[in-house]
């Protein structure tokens, strides 16, 4: 389909090459392995079956008015994110091995850490891993690896999916311990965390908001950690950071985060950026990697992929980490969405965002037979606590109103009972969509 | 400035100066050639025991890197700080500036089996065939 | 060069205006806002000021200083940078695809689930495996998955003790780096003179220790493993499983079944033989490949296909769990599905073909000047080495490199296979004409004369990019990694 060689072409390659077809070059294969029989169609579609082939699927994936969150969530794309990042030059690039050739790829790795360090108010950070999950993961390997310690202390309110990531991991158990640090109204119980904290700590980690929405006391958090000399790994939603005390604020010696919401669609979950920074002193515990300014030889600025060493290219079996291909393009989405807001627009966006999800709260607290499940200060997204059984709410009103009303919690934390639901309302929803959502739940529940 | 001569090489290119029970190490002046620009250095831990043979350091040059392996047992005395401050000095000062540690030896008699001044030489110019 | 082309690589804070703003978000639905004293910011995070022309010029011009497959021929070898069709991109972005949340119910996803379905079943026809997973975020990201699986596998059977991996000294440095995040030790084995694995050393280290056998096919030499059969059934003996490394897969794609050589498990990379382009770096998109008896370890969730309707699967209780917090890198898989509905059995096929004759195209027209390392056809790449008149004046495989960059071509892959004393690695794909790769060979020839003539003029190259050569020694010891 994209091969350029005609049947001429070939003829020729093939006499300067000096063999007669094809296969004279395949001796090396073992004949028996050659041309097997393939179950897959005789056929192929053109470009326009193809095309509508793809559209027919998309449709299938049936909108709904959805107030899904719990670590992805939807968000306004500015049109010019996606016109640039849509850039033969950036889109067909691969890693930048070759400086010179690659300054502007380099240039825009660089200011992404940059807007990173920024946002997270930290020294410094990576130029982008798989997702939030993975961050997190690497994070607390790093953190164990620091310390020489094994036991991590987690928080119980962690999004579950990244529990079951880390979980993964972690595969080579022995190496660590995780502990659970209860609860408590929805926050994590300081006293608990208090009374786990040890010498024998290599780090704590945590998510805020958590995965209930709820703003952590970060602050107590990180200086209950470090008290007892231990390391604190922050995951953040960058959003959130637009109002809500950055982890560099509160000391945290890695901060991470799910960089999906900044200017990536949701994409039944991937590809997302995982935002990865860290204090200085750790930067070479950074997995992936790192853009640095340098000059060339006559004094100009320009950009190098720098502290290589580290990585598995070169450090094979005792690198760090194993990650090659990165994130690139998703971290450019994120570089070119955060100089469009600037800081003036992203603290609008993370106050339309409070506020969108403060009014769905409010309104569906006066729904008969929903209450808000915690009291706090939340962003992204809440916990209401209907009566009867959210999953089968949900089932219903998907029938009913094609509206999907967020997610139910009951197999997650069966401790919340049955009627535990976390609402997500981003700035993408307007007052109709909410009031729709309030309608449909007051004519269901 | 000790001389090259004084000191002591291992396999793995590491020069060593026996004084009493303790012994500083650094790395020989034909490896700093071999690797080029150094841009980092990781010594190991104060207080750490290493064993000989086994690595307990990493010099890295800019697309490579390198693990300094202890050329006798015991236990790390003192770290040069300068030279994780500034890992040029390696290029710059091989033999003094850029010592990398010191041992307490737990047995002397290990630094036996290591080449002398001559016997390194040899040794290198063997190991370039 | 003139002056109105002029580079300028400010960064985007330093032409940042106080107070000057793009995108704007109104708060309409005004409701309490409570920050506790203690959680708000206090500081604004130091981002550019910029208005939206700014940004649109800043990021165009950014671009513009950038090689790509779009705008260059980029013959990076064991990267496989062929062109990416664009109707992938049309796909990838329609709404229906890019608008659906990760934890969106099965009954409103059914598109999503059955592209996956169908991928995962053409992907199992392409390999000859039984079952695949698309859940790993990349090439790294599938090995991990891929000896996770392994692992979960040994256990049930009550055999830890099998911590050896054994790979070959030309693999990728991702094999070892994964191999000891999962805490196994890695043994390298040596290459043959012919660049292929010496079944006798193999069977040196095989053992009930080892747990799998990790190859690269063809390996990152370019040369199918020959005696893979032999080397698979060794390993199988020793009870360990044969896992193919498939960065290399182009050279295979619709000629070859991985599964009928012995292969247990084996990765794809999306990015690499599928078409979906690699984005500066990222992201790309992985998959495993298992056969049967190794289905029950797969990540969750599984989609599956029940009385017409499709859904996802979380309850596997060998699974060894979830790799990703989401799905997968669904949008980048979205785009190889649209490839492969582009090609029939027979067009998939002519992709390998074509790769191949591609590679051996430009190995015959090179090898007289710059030597390869093996004598035999190459696959889908080949590793040349530079001529040695010009060793011989002290130039080296960088300096070549450099150079290329100068006639407007992405250098190859160089110093890579380690084994390799200055290897150039070289892979055209499929997609490049061969006009482009005469003038690929044309150039490579014409630097050969120049450094025979001046061998300064590649020591300072290039010397047309819009910087000279960098200092890396400065940057990697006084790191500057931020504004």
């Amino acid at each position: 389909m994209f091969i350029a060689n005609t049947q001429k072409d070939r003829e020729e390659m093939l006499r300067t090459i000096g063999v007669s077809s094809i296969k004279d070059l395949l001796k090396q294969v073992p004949e028996k392995f050659l041309y097997p029989a393939f179950n897959l169609p005789e056929t192929s579609l053109d470009e326009q079956q193809t095309a509508r082939r793809m559209k027919t699927l998309a449709a299938a994936n049936t909108p709904h008015l959805s107030f899904l969150g719990a670590g992805a969530y939807e968000r306004y794309i500015p049109a010019a994110v996606k016109s640039l990042i849509s850039r033969g030059e950036y889109l067909t690039a691969y890693t930048p091995y070759q400086a010179e050739a690659s300054q502007g790829i380099l240039q825009t790795i660089y200011e992404y850490q940059s807007s990173v360090c920024a946002l997270y108010a930290m020294d410094c950070a990576n130029a982008s891993m798989y997702d939030g999950a993975s961050a997190f993961g690497e994070a607390v390997r790093a953190a164990v690896r620091i310390t020489g310690k094994k036991k991590v202390l987690c928080q119980e309110t962690l999004n579950p999916q990244y529990l079951t990531a880390l979980k993964t991991y972690f595969a080579n158990s022995s190496d660590y311990q995780f502990i659970t640090i209860p609860a408590k109204d929805g926050f994590m119980d300081t006293d608990k965390l208090a009374a786990l904290l040890g010498p024998d700590t290599a780090c704590v980690a945590f998510q805020t908001p958590n995965f209930f929405g709820l703003m952590e006391d970060a602050p107590k958090i990180s200086e209950a950690a470090h008290k007892s000399g231990a390391l604190v790994v922050a995951a953040a939603d960058p959003a959130s950071l637009g109002l809500f005390i950055p982890p560099g604020d509160y000391g945290a010696d890695f901060a991470v985060g799910e960089g999906q919401s900044l200017g990536l669609p949701l994409s039944y979950g991937g590809p997302y950026l995982g935002i990865f920074a860290c204090k200085k002193e750790y930067v070479r515990q950074m997995p992936g990697r790192i853009a640095g300014m340098t000059k060339d030889k006559d004094g100009k600025r320009g950009f190098v992929l720098t502290l290589q060493a580290r990585e598995q290219h070169i450090r094979r079996d005792k690198a760090a980490s194993n990650i090659c291909s990165n994130e690139a393009l998703c971290a450019l989405s994120a570089t070119i969405y955060l100089a469009l807001l600037g800081p003036e627009g992203l603290k609008e966006l993370a106050r339309a965002n409070a506020a969108a999800a403060a009014f769905t709260a409010e309104k569906l607290s006066d729904v008969k037979g929903a209450k808000l499940k915690f009291k706090g200060t939340f962003f992204n997204e809440f916990v209401l606590e209907i009566k009867g059984d959210a999953a089968e709410l949900r089932e219903k009103v998907l029938k009913k109103e094609h509206i999907d009303i967020g997610l139910p919690l009951k197999d997650l934390y069966p401790a919340l009972g049955p009627g535990a639901l976390l609402v997500c309302a981003t700035e993408t929803k307007t007052e109709a969509d909410i009031l729709r959502l309030v309608k449909a739940l007051g004519e269901n529940i | 400035m000790p001389k090259q001569e004084e000191a002591k090489y291992t396999k793995t290119h590491e020069w060593i100066l026996v004084q009493g029970r303790e012994a500083t190490v650094g790395l020989s002046d034909h490896a700093q050639h071999e690797m080029g620009d150094i841009v980092f250095v990781e010594l190991p831990k104060s207080a750490q025991n290493v064993e000989k043979e086994k690595p307990c350091a990493v010099v890295e040059s800019v697309k490579s890197a390198f693990d300094i392996y202890a050329p006798v047992s015991g236990q790390i005395s003192v770290l040069n700080d300068e030279v994780t401050k500034d890992p040029a000095l390696i290029n710059q000062s091989p033999m003094d500036k850029a010592w990398l540690f010191k041992i307490q030896l737990s047995d002397t008699d290990q630094v036996k089996d290591l080449m002398d001044w001559t016997a390194y030489q040899e040794f290198i110019k063997q190991a370039a065939h | 060069m003139n002056d109105i082309m002029k580079l300028d690589n400010r960064l985007s804070v330093e032409r940042s205006d106080p107070g000057r703003r793009a995108v704007r978000f109104n708060n309409l639905l005004k409701a309490k806002e409570a920050i506790p004293a203690g959680l708000a910011r206090k500081a604004p995070p130091k981002l550019p000021e910029l208005s939206e022309l700014d940004v649109v010029r800043h990021y165009t011009g950014l671009s513009k200083i950038n090689f790509s497959v779009d705008t260059h021929f980029y013959p990076l070898g064991s990267c496989t940078m062929k062109y990416n069709p664009k109707i992938n991109e049309e796909a990838a972005a329609l709404e229906g695809f890019a608008n659906l949340h990760p934890l969106a119910h099965d009954k409103t996803s059914q598109g999503t689930l059955e592209m996956l379905y169908d991928l995962e079943k053409r992907l199992c026809a392409l390999c000859a495996m039984d079952a695949f997973t698309l859940q790993p975020a990349a090439g790294a990201h599938s090995e991990f998955t891929g000896l996770l699986i392994a692992k979960a596998y040994f256990a049930k059977r009550g055999e830890n003790q099998r911590v050896d991996i054994i790979c070959p000294d030309s693999a990728h440095g991702t094999n070892p780096a994964t191999a000891s995040m999962l805490g196994f030790n890695t043994i390298n084995i040596k290459s043959g003179p012919d660049g292929r694995v010496d079944p006798a050393d193999l069977k040196a280290h095989l053992g009930d220790r080892t747990a799998v056998l990790m190859l690269t096919v063809p390996n990152t030499l370019g040369i199918f493993e020959s005696r893979i059969e032999e080397i698979a059934e060794m390993a199988h003996k020793a009870g360990a499983l044969v896992y193919m490394d498939g960065a290399n897969f182009n050279a295979l794609i619709g000629i070859v079944k991985p599964g009928d050589l012995g292969v247990d498990i084996m990765h794809i990379n999306a990015h690499k033989t599928f078409s979906t382009p690699h984005g500066g770096g990222g992201p790309g998109a992985g998959g495993i490949g298992v056969k049967r008896r190794l289905e029950e370890f797969l990540p969750v969730p599984r989609v599956k296909l029940e009385g017409g309707t499709y859904r996802t699967d979380f309850c596997c209780p060998d699974s060894i769990g979830k790799v990703k917090a989401f799905f997968g890198n669904v949008g980048v898989l979205t785009r190889a599905y649209a490839y492969l509905l582009m090609h029939s059995k027979k067009e998939l096929a002519q992709i390998a073909e074509n790769a191949i004759l591609n590679a051996n195209y430009m190995k015959s027209r090179l090898q007289s000047i710059y030597p390869a390392h093996s004598g035999d056809y190459c696959m889908h790449e080949c590793v040349l080495t530079p001529p040695a008149a010009l060793a011989a004046k002290g130039l080296k495989t960088l300096d070549i490199a450099k150079r290329l960059l100068d006639y407007g071509f992405h250098a190859p892959t160089i110093y890579f296979p380690l084994i390799v004393h200055e290897a150039i690695m070289i892979e055209p794909t499929e997609t490049e004409s061969r006009e482009t790769m005469d003038s690929f060979v044309d150039t490579m020839l014409k630097i050969n004369d120049e450094g025979a003539a001046d061998p300064q003029l590649l020591k300072d190259a290039p010397h047309t990019m819009p910087v000279k050569r960098l200092d890396e020694v400065q940057a990697a010891r006084q790191p500057n990694l931020r504004w």
